[in-house]
């Protein structure tokens, strides 16, 4: 098992918290100094920053929120003045502003260095070629892929985006053994290559590094025996720095935190209190060793669970479960919670390599009603209408006993469901509330 | 006598059947026999082509859900009973039809399209009985 950085990665607890608190003391001064933000949020609240002396104080500061950033655009939550910023992201909001990030060259190096350990976690070294299909744009995807790639000595192809054919070719030619992408676009590179007869020994794959959007482990060991390559996860947001806040290790349960840079609390969606471990709540991030954009507590919505202990790997990072769905897509049928993750999480057990489907709610009369239509591919789909209807009737009974509700289930055509940039909008929400 | 058959998971629709039967026009995709089975709410379109090994990938590239099938194709005798003769052969033998459906060939021979539990026994039992396929698609 390979570490860029041993020492961090596989501190003891009480050398973490105490490197933690001591960064978490400066920068919540720093905050209340220097974000007028946060010096009416901790002044409404009467904390003061000298009553912040330990991790466990950090229950005493209100959370950020996305809103806080919008309200606060485009640099209300900067620490440091603009002559210090030299890199601007921004992540595109689905309504409203964009949110924005900004970097000091510290903060970049920081970043790079986050990103640095996953690969190196992964397997990669200085020797190995990175393929980064990342978009390099405003996203921090590609740029976040790419800094930590050369942080750790690989040689770096910026292909960015698009063109899948071309993508293949540069594979061959520069011999790429390193693909950073999305995990979706994994999949699609597979299914380019079947389709045009692209042998895969003629590429030389070796490692993955795919994030940006959730997957399972089920797609995980599909994505891995389609292209003969180990694959890990990589987590993060823009609002904490981007690719590289946590990292699944070869152990494949969940992923490590780069918790001396980034404190992670999960807390109660409805009290916001802390969650104790092992129990799913809202992942929030407080992050501790940046200069341009120190945002504390800041609640992702996405939902996860924590873990400590020391891992096979031997790493001590704290470990969060994968995302297994955003508390903002909570729908509530029938006075049932559901994520759309539960509902994406069962068609993959049924053999859907990249489940494409839409969750049509519905009143009739008072009663909610909700409807699947799930998209069949070609593997699955047999010559016989008495296969598609057991097909139906076992998704639908996985479903009602995952959800706790009865759902219709619709076999649609394949590439009937409206597929938007990057996102696939699963819920459309047709209730009347009034 | 066996031959392979191409299907094709359509939403039930209107006007469905009709893109599709336009798809295959577009791409001169002959069909020499179909048949539709269906539900209130989706079907399976079977069709029967020259070349179904290089259509299936026409379609798949498409997007369209398809599948290829074994099925046989046995020549039946133009009189009353001859179809009876033919499952009587089957039964006889154990083996079990799931569906079948008729097209008549450019010579105004008929045959029949089956699709049975065990394809591989079933021609032989046909051929033995003396019973020809159709097999210059
Ligand atoms: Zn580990």
């Amino acid at each position: 098992m390979a570490f860029f950085n041993k020492h961090e990665e596989t501190m003891s607890s009480d050398e973490m918290s105490s490197l933690q608190t001591e960064r978490l003391k400066k920068t919540v001064r720093r905050a209340y100094e220097n974000v007028m933000p946060y010096r009416a949020k901790m002044d409404a609240a009467g904390v003061k920053p000298e009553d912040i002396k330990s991790v466990d104080d950090l229950a005493k500061l209100p959370f950020t929120t996305k809103q806080d950033l919008r309200d606060n655009y485009p640099y209300g939550m900067n620490a440091v003045p603009m002559s210090d910023v030299v890199r601007i992201h921004a992540s595109s909001g689905t309504s409203g502003k964009q949110t924005v990030v900004t970097y000091t060259q510290r903060d970049l190096d920081v970043w790079a260095e986050c990103v640095a350990r996953v690969l190196a976690c992964a397997g990669a070294t200085k020797d190995d070629i990175v393929q980064v299909c990342y978009g390099y744009s405003m996203f921090t995807g590609g740029l976040g892929a790419h800094y930590g790639a050369e942080k750790l000595g690989c040689s770096v192809i910026p292909a960015s985006t698009g063109n899948t054919a071309r993508q293949i070719l540069m594979m061959q030619d520069f011999g790429t053994t390193v693909l950073c992408c999305t995990p979706s676009y994994a999949i699609y590179l597979y299914e380019h290559m079947r389709d045009n007869n692209i042998s895969m020994n003629s590429v030389n794959l070796k490692y993955g590094i795919f994030g940006a959007e959730p997957w399972s482990d089920n797609m995980r060991t599909q994505i891995e025996n389609f292209l003969n390559l180990t694959a890990t996860d990589i987590y993060g947001l823009s609002e904490i720095c981007g690719p590289g806040v946590a990292f699944s290790c070869q152990t494949h349960k969940d992923l490590h935190v780069n918790e001396d840079h980034f404190i992670v609390e999960v807390v109660d969606p409805v009290t916001g209190l802390r969650q104790p471990d092992g129990v799913p709540g809202e992942v929030c991030f407080t992050c501790i060793n940046k200069e341009a954009m120190p945002l504390i507590r800041y609640n992702t919505r996405d939902i996860s669970a924590l873990h400590r202990g020391k891992c096979d790997c031997g790493r001590t990072l704290i470990r969060m479960d994968r995302i297994t769905g955003r508390s903002d897509d909570m729908l509530i049928i029938r006075g049932v919670n559901v994520f759309p993750s539960q509902i994406e999480s069962v068609l993959l057990s049924s053999g859907n390599v990249d489940p494409r489907y839409l969750i049509i709610v519905d009143r009739q009369g008072t009663l909610d009603q909700m409807e699947i239509k799930v998209e069949i591919n070609s593997s699955q789909f047999t010559d016989q209408i008495r296969g598609l209807q057991a097909l139906e009737n076992s998704i639908k009974a996985e479903l009602d006993s995952a959800l706790n509700i009865s759902a219709k289930i619709t076999l649609v055509e394949p590439g009937t469901i409206e597929r938007s940039v990057g996102k696939t909008k699963h819920v459309i929400d047709n209730r009347r509330l009034d | 006598m066996l031959t392979k058959q191409i299907s094709i998971f359509v939403e039930n629709r209107a006007g469905r059947l009709a893109e599709i039967a336009k798809l295959l026009a577009e791409n001169d995709i002959n069909l020499r026999s179909l048949s539709v089975a269906d539900t209130s709410r989706f079907g399976v379109l079977r069709i029967i082509v020259d070349d179904p090994d290089s259509v299936e990938q026409i379609l798949r590239k498409k997007g369209l859900a398809v599948s290829l099938t074994s099925v046989l194709s046995v020549k039946m005798d133009d009189r009353p009973g001859g179809l009876a003769e033919v499952l009587k052969v089957l039964a006889d033998n154990n083996i079990n039809v799931e569906y079948m459906y008729a097209f008549q060939a450019s010579n105004n021979e008929a045959y029949v399209i089956m699709r049975v539990d065990n394809d591989l026994a079933a021609q032989d039992v046909l051929v033995k009985a003396g019973y020809k396929g159709y097999c210059k698609f």
